[in-house]
């Protein structure tokens, strides 16, 4: 907890600057020119005036891109009462996922998109607010400048309207007037937050405005996602030693409150240094060794590790002398020196950090493995690398292109970038140490050095990162940690853990090598159409359950709320194939412009292994994360609680909702307790069989929070399925009506299954062809349909009475007499053995011994026409019937 | 013809016969299909067009073949498969995913199985990564994204499928058959089972999800075409490498068939059976008794496979006893009558045992007490007796309640044929009491 309350004393103090603009004596807003930040501790503030490019806390650990304004104070005296307009920016990881292809080339990192969405909420916190960032209108065939010139720009080309990019409207972008671009300050420049990348760029950040997501909020759920936040970052208990676990907090708590250096200043004296082409080189070829031989540097001194880690804190307030002065002495400071610098700072953390580890338990987050790779790289030296990869530093244009050529196995590597970065913008001490003792002493200086040249890199220049996925984190662990049994975390680790094993296993089949062949005559064709799996244009009879589910969708998408719906129907009723056809349509209407684009996904109770499935599953269809169920719960439950103006709607179908029962039932509990959020825009719609399921297995407030809106499907009638086959069918002329109306009435009598009676028409039709070849006619006709009518629904226990041997039948006989004798339903063996024997003589058989009446008993058995208890109780086996003994006694008449 | 001399000259009379011997016993064990399976036509038929429909066309289908133990399911299935797999177009693009009830005994194991027969990406080697959902989501991910027309089309063959209805949730059943009834990859799926009642242990669900396609083999053929199986099973084929033999040996056969006796045997196999496997068993041991010296099947050695096949287990374990087990034995036998099947426990079998001793001292040896129970446990551990409670409830060995697994026919039968049975003993036994 103490890191918490540190994190609040530090949060910056927002003050209004000049003289109130403008008064809305109506609305009593007061509107400034400016917004002032300061914060404690430091003497720097910044200010942000409307026309400023801000940055805006988001949710999930992003940061939201936006134009400032407006500001104004709503005059209520409580502490959100500064807001703010805004004109919303899009990074290109916001879009959605399925829409990203519409760009048709790849984004720049640093790309922005004006979001043109309308309906969606501008005003904002003013105390959200991170901090200014320039943003540049490029033209839209303009290429975007070299990186190295301006380093935390974001440039701006295009605009989204939910649908398609376009050319930005440069009247919308200048609309406000004011300065386009903020005169880069110091202060601006300590916040590096202009790259793609997700969450880190948030990790980033965050030290520098550590709790304002807790003031903005007031909820407890806010807390609870900056708790979670605080346990994201933090190290697992479980994994580390004690002492690595200080190390990592120290590196994670102590945030230095917006360490302010001049970067510009200190990449020049870094690229002054002569030494700074030849530290690229060497990490080049120590990679290259590593790559071929990664124990080689398993020798390394943890000590002289934890050195290379240890950062330079930016809270003090000589902060940026000193970091000026440690990075050019750096390279010549002893060890020693180092260790000492670093155990002052562990120490003055630890005294702020000692009570956090409650909190660290649950900390099976996203992060840990990350940073069990720090860890391992402290302790064992070898992972060390993991630390090192950030090659694309922008001020080292030297030796770029060598570094390109590095990408990709930097690309793998990212992930640990993130918790380089994460342990905030400090600045990793260069360390130039003389290993004399090691072998490898100069392939391991080259590694201290290029550890140390990446570190600053990385700590200070905005350089621009594909995104990470926490897929690539996984998959790259095994590399690292190859001796990690693939258990621990399994669904972080997917499928690979092992150096074996394939990477991205891409679930697929192989595909054939000739095309499947097309339908050939009618009855094919017919046979295609029939098939359950083939689409209908249109869905016949479910016109009303139609238009009330598109209803309900449509008004909530439009509304931009959240809702939930229950639809009950016994099987093969349509119910799934409704809603998507809902889905299909809402699609197309969305696509046409008339309603607000929204993302469907879709969970099956069936089609997973254990009802706490449904988070990962729902994680993995919304973000593309892979999390364990626990924590892709708590993923989804900050991203339903977190207010996201720009957030489309989310239509969640989750089919076989009874198979999400859990004792406590909170899967149910969250999936209906989500929509139920302002913030959360989701659209929930729950399909099962049973029409009272809410009231028969949900507790109340589960029960509750599904609401009325119910539905249920009836049955088809036999009219209605007689409708659904000629539509199928859709005149291809391939069944007599007679025979049409014999199936669906025959469906609809048993149990109005929309599934059965295609099946029978399909069966109809093979054996109409297969007649055809010894007769002529071409339709399908009663008697082919009798007869397809006859093998799904006749029973087989008569034939298989008839066709079983005569010792089987007479000792169904004997089963039948004992019953009479006794007057009861059931008989032991040993009973109905002695009237076997004794109807064997009256048959004139010769009797059979005790083994192969039992044998002849346990083959009746098997094919359950009897029913039999284990077979260990020899004679006392109790005997039953399970079938009528009329049918018995019919069959064996008339056999 | 010279090839075939030259063949003759060099099999003996002894090579030829126990090459016959491994051929037929190749048959009997099941370990070679034969090509056409034998009064099935028309399942066989059923059952290869949709087969056919779904490799070829990439129509998803699934069907349940229902019948009983030993009716020809396996086989009409792997003769399917054959005569599909030798049309080439069809063998380059057919996946196979085979699976046993009694093997993959929960879904985690089947999917794993079928994962790594599918040679999915998630496979490497032999081992199968990921956990349980991983593995479900992966496979159901992999057979969503390929559609009807350009993926290779899967056949999943479940046996003993009545096994798989009881897994959890029957998860796995519910994903094939709903694989098979939408536009994914196409898949068959076969399932064989011996219950008759497999469609009420699906789930409303997955039942509904099912195409209700059945095709029943229940060995409908009379004794005439079981004569013709016995014939057709025992007859070497025309390229047996030493012709002359292969036709002493099938003319054999032939006088075998039209013989009383041999027919006499078959027809009361053929009552008690149509089974294919115990015909196997019969021919088996009658096959085994063929030597140099005894160079073709005759009917006493059918008659003595058939003495073999039906002989009762248990009159064979009483032939073997000692004279005191046995006079326990009809101790029980008096105190179940007297009981009417009620338990009893040793003593009361003790003291039954000690009337007839004082009747008969002069003739039966009396025995210790300690010796008595020795061999009353000896028949506990042949399992001819019973004990009531399980092995955890702990009674004096003495009062423990037990009953007898003898029926009186068979201890009747047993004391005729035991050698030299004193005359008391087998008196003690026909008394109505003790």
């Amino acid at each position: 907890m103490s890191r918490y309350f540190t994190r609040l004393k530090k949060r910056p103090v927002y003050t209004w600057t000049g003289r109130p603009s403008f008064i809305d004596r109506k609305l009593k807003h007061v509107f400034y020119e400016g917004l002032c930040i300061k914060t404690d501790g430091n003497a720097n503030t910044g200010c942000i005036r409307p026309g400023d490019y801000i940055l805006i806390e988001g949710d999930e650990d992003r940061s939201y891109v936006a134009k400032l304004l407006k500001l104004y104070d709503d005059g209520t005296g409580t502490r959100s009462s500064k807001h703010a307009e805004v004109q919303w920016f899009v990074r290109f990881h916001e879009v959605p996922q399925n829409k990203r292809k519409r760009l048709g080339r790849d984004p720049h990192p640093n790309e922005v998109f004006l979001y043109e969405i309308p309906n969606c909420d501008s005003d904002i916190d003013a105390e959200t607010i991170i901090t200014t960032v320039q943003v540049q209108h490029l033209e839209e065939d303009s290429p975007f400048p070299a990186a190295q010139s301006q380093e935390n720009s974001l440039y701006v080309k295009l605009s989204w309207d939910g649908k398609s990019f376009s050319p930005v409207n440069l009247d919308l972008l200048l609309q406000s007037g004011g300065k386009p671009v903020l005169p880069a300050s110091s202060h601006t420049d300590s916040l590096p937050k202009p790259d793609l990348e997700v969450s880190r760029g948030l990790a980033v950040d965050s030290p520098s405005r550590p709790t304002r997501s807790a003031r903005k909020q007031h909820s407890s759920t806010s807390k609870y996602s900056q708790s979670k936040e605080l346990s994201d970052r933090q190290p697992s208990n479980v994994i580390f030693t004690p002492a690595a676990r200080k190390k990592l907090q120290l590196s994670n708590s102590v945030k230095p409150t917006g360490s302010k250096l001049t970067r510009d200043d200190v990449l020049a004296e870094l690229l002054n240094e002569d030494s700074a082409v030849s530290l690229l080189e060497a990490e080049v070829t120590r990679r290259r060794a590593l790559a071929s031989k990664p124990s080689s540097s398993l020798s390394k001194k943890p000590r002289d590790l934890c050195i290379c880690l240890s950062p330079i804190r930016g809270s003090q307030i000589t902060q940026e002398h000193q970091l000026a002065n440690g990075i050019q002495i750096g390279p010549q400071l002893q060890p020693e020196e180092l260790v000492k610098r670093t155990l002052k700072r562990e120490s003055g953390a630890e005294s702020t950090e000692g009570e956090t580890p409650s909190k660290r338990k649950d900390s099976i987050k996203k992060d840990a493995p990350l940073d069990i790779l720090i860890e391992d790289g402290r302790e064992a030296g070898g992972p060390v690398v993991a630390m090192t990869p950030r090659s694309r530093r922008k001020s080292a244009q030297v030796s770029s292109a060598r570094i390109r050529q590095q990408l990709n196995y930097l690309n793998g590597n990212q992930s640990t970038d993130f918790d380089v970065d994460d342990d905030e913008e400090d600045i990793f001490l260069p360390t130039k140490k003389d290993l004399k003792s090691s072998s490898e002493e100069e392939e391991e200086e080259e590694e201290e050095e290029s550890e140390s040249v990446t570190g600053r890199r990385g700590s200070r220049s905005a350089v621009p990162r594909t995104p990470r996925s926490s897929r690539k984190a996984s998959s790259r662990t095994p590399a690292k940690t190859p001796n990690k049994t693939p258990r621990r975390t399994p669904s972080k680790t997917s499928v690979p853990r092992t150096p074996r094993t394939p990477r991205h296993a891409t679930p697929s089949i192989p595909s054939r090598t000739q095309p499947a062949r097309k339908p050939g005559n009618v009855l094919e064709e017919a046979r295609a159409r029939l098939h359950v799996s083939s689409v209908p244009e249109s869905l016949p009879c479910r016109e009303q359950e139609f238009q009330d589910i598109f209803n309900f969708v449509e008004s909530k998408v439009m509304d931009g709320t959240g809702g939930c719906m229950y639809i009950s129907g016994v099987p093969g009723t349509g119910k799934t194939a409704t809603v998507h056809e809902v889905i299909r349509c809402l699609h197309h209407a969305a696509e046409q412009d008339e309603l607000p684009s929204f993302c469907f996904i879709e969970i099956n109770g069936m089609k997973m292994t254990e009802p706490h499935q449904a988070y990962v599953q729902i994680l993995q269809m919304l973000t593309g994360q892979k999390a364990t169920a626990e924590h892709a719960a708590a993923l989804l439950e900050k991203r339903f609680s977190t207010p996201a103006p720009k957030r489309e709607t989310t239509v969640l179908l989750v089919d076989e909702l009874d198979l999400l029962w859990t004792r406590k039932q909170n899967v149910m509990y969250n999936l209906f307790d989500w929509p139920t959020r302002r913030q959360a825009k989701l659209v929930v719609l729950a399909i099962a069989n049973t029409m009272d399921l809410p009231e028969r297995i949900m507790i109340n407030r589960v029960a509750s929070r599904l609401g009325l809106t119910r539905m249920s499907f009836q049955p088809y009638s036999y009219k209605q399925l007689q409708q659904i086959i000629s539509s199928r069918l859709n005149r291809v002329r391939a069944f007599e009506d007679d025979a049409l109306q014999l199936v669906s009435r025959k469906v609809a009598a048993l149990s109005g299954d929309a599934r059965r009676c295609l099946d029978i028409c399909r069966r109809a039709t093979e054996i109409c062809e297969f007649s055809r070849q010894r007769s002529g006619s071409g339709l399908v006709a009663m008697s082919h349909v009798m007869e397809a009518l006859d093998e799904m629904f006749s029973s087989p226990y008569i034939t298989a009475i008839r066709c079983a041997s005569v010792q089987e039948q007479i000792f169904l006989k004997a089963v039948i007499a004992e019953f009479r004798r006794l007057g009861l339903e059931e008989a032991t063996f040993q009973q109905v053995f002695r009237q076997h024997l004794a109807l064997c003589r009256v048959e004139g058989l010769s009797p059979v011994c005790m083994s192969e009446g039992l044998a002849t008993c346990l083959r009746l058995g098997a094919c359950r026409l009897l029913l039999l208890e284990s077979s260990h109780r020899d004679l006392h086996l109790r005997v039953r019937l399970n079938v009528s003994q009329d049918d018995v006694l019919y069959a064996l008449k008339e056999g | 013809m010279s090839k075939g001399k030259s063949k003759e000259t060099c099999l003996t009379h002894g090579e030829c016969i126990s090459q016959a011997q491994r051929m037929l016993r190749e048959r009997f064990c099941h370990q070679k299909i034969p090509g056409k399976p034998f009064g099935v036509e028309s399942q066989h038929k059923h059952l290869l067009e949709l087969l056919k429909r779904t490799a070829v066309r990439g129509e998803s289908n699934s069907v349940l073949i229902v019948g009983p133990r030993g009716a020809g399911k396996t086989m009409v299935c792997c003769c399917v498969l054959n005569e599909l797999l030798e049309v080439k177009h069809v063998q380059e693009n057919v996946l196979q995913a085979q699976l046993n009830g009694l093997l993959q005994t929960d879904d985690r194991i089947a999917l794993k199985e079928i994962t790594r027969q599918l040679h999915l990406e998630n496979v490497v080697g032999d081992k199968v990564f990921g956990s349980f959902a991983e593995n479900l989501a992966f496979l159901l991910e992999a057979l969503k994204k390929s559609d009807r027309s350009s993926s290779r089309p899967v056949l999943f063959i479940l046996d003993e499928f009545d096994l798989f209805a009881h897994h959890k949730n029957q998860t796995l059943l519910y994903n094939l058959f709903d694989v098979s009834q939408s536009a994914q990859t196409p898949v068959a799926v076969i399932g064989l089972t011996c219950r008759l009642d497999v469609l009420e242990l699906l789930e409303k669900r997955v039942k509904s999800r099912f195409s209700h396609r059945q095709i029943h083999l229940l060995s409908s053929f009379r004794f005439k075409q079981y004569l013709e199986i016995f014939k057709m099973q025992l007859s070497l084929p025309e390229d047996f490498t030493d012709r002359r033999f292969a036709e002493e040996w099938n003319q054999n056969i032939k006088s075998l068939c039209e013989d009383r006796s041999v027919e006499d045997i078959l027809q009361k196999h053929f009552c008690s059976s149509k089974d294919f496997r115990s015909l196997h068993m019969l021919l088996m041991l009658a096959l085994s008794r063929v030597t140099v010296s005894h160079p073709a099947i005759k009917p006493t050695d059918l008659l003595e496979a058939s003495r073999l096949c039906t002989m009762d287990s248990k009159a064979n374990i009483l032939h073997g006893l000692s004279v005191l087990e046995l006079c326990l034995i009809i101790a029980m036998k008096h105190l179940s009558d007297i009981y009417d099947g009620e338990p009893f426990n040793f003593q009361m079998v003790h003291n039954e045992f000690q009337k007839f001793i004082q009747r008969k001292s002069h003739s039966v040896h009396n025995f210790e007490k300690p010796v008595v129970i020795k061999a009353f446990e000896h028949l506990h551990q042949l399992q001819l007796i019973k004990p009531m409670e399980g092995p955890s409830v702990r009674t004096q060995k003495d009062y423990q309640l037990v009953k007898l697994l003898l029926d009186n026919s068979q201890i009747m039968d047993a004391l005729q044929k035991y050698p030299q049975c004193p005359t008391d003993v087998k008196q003690w036994a026909a008394s109505a009491f003790g």
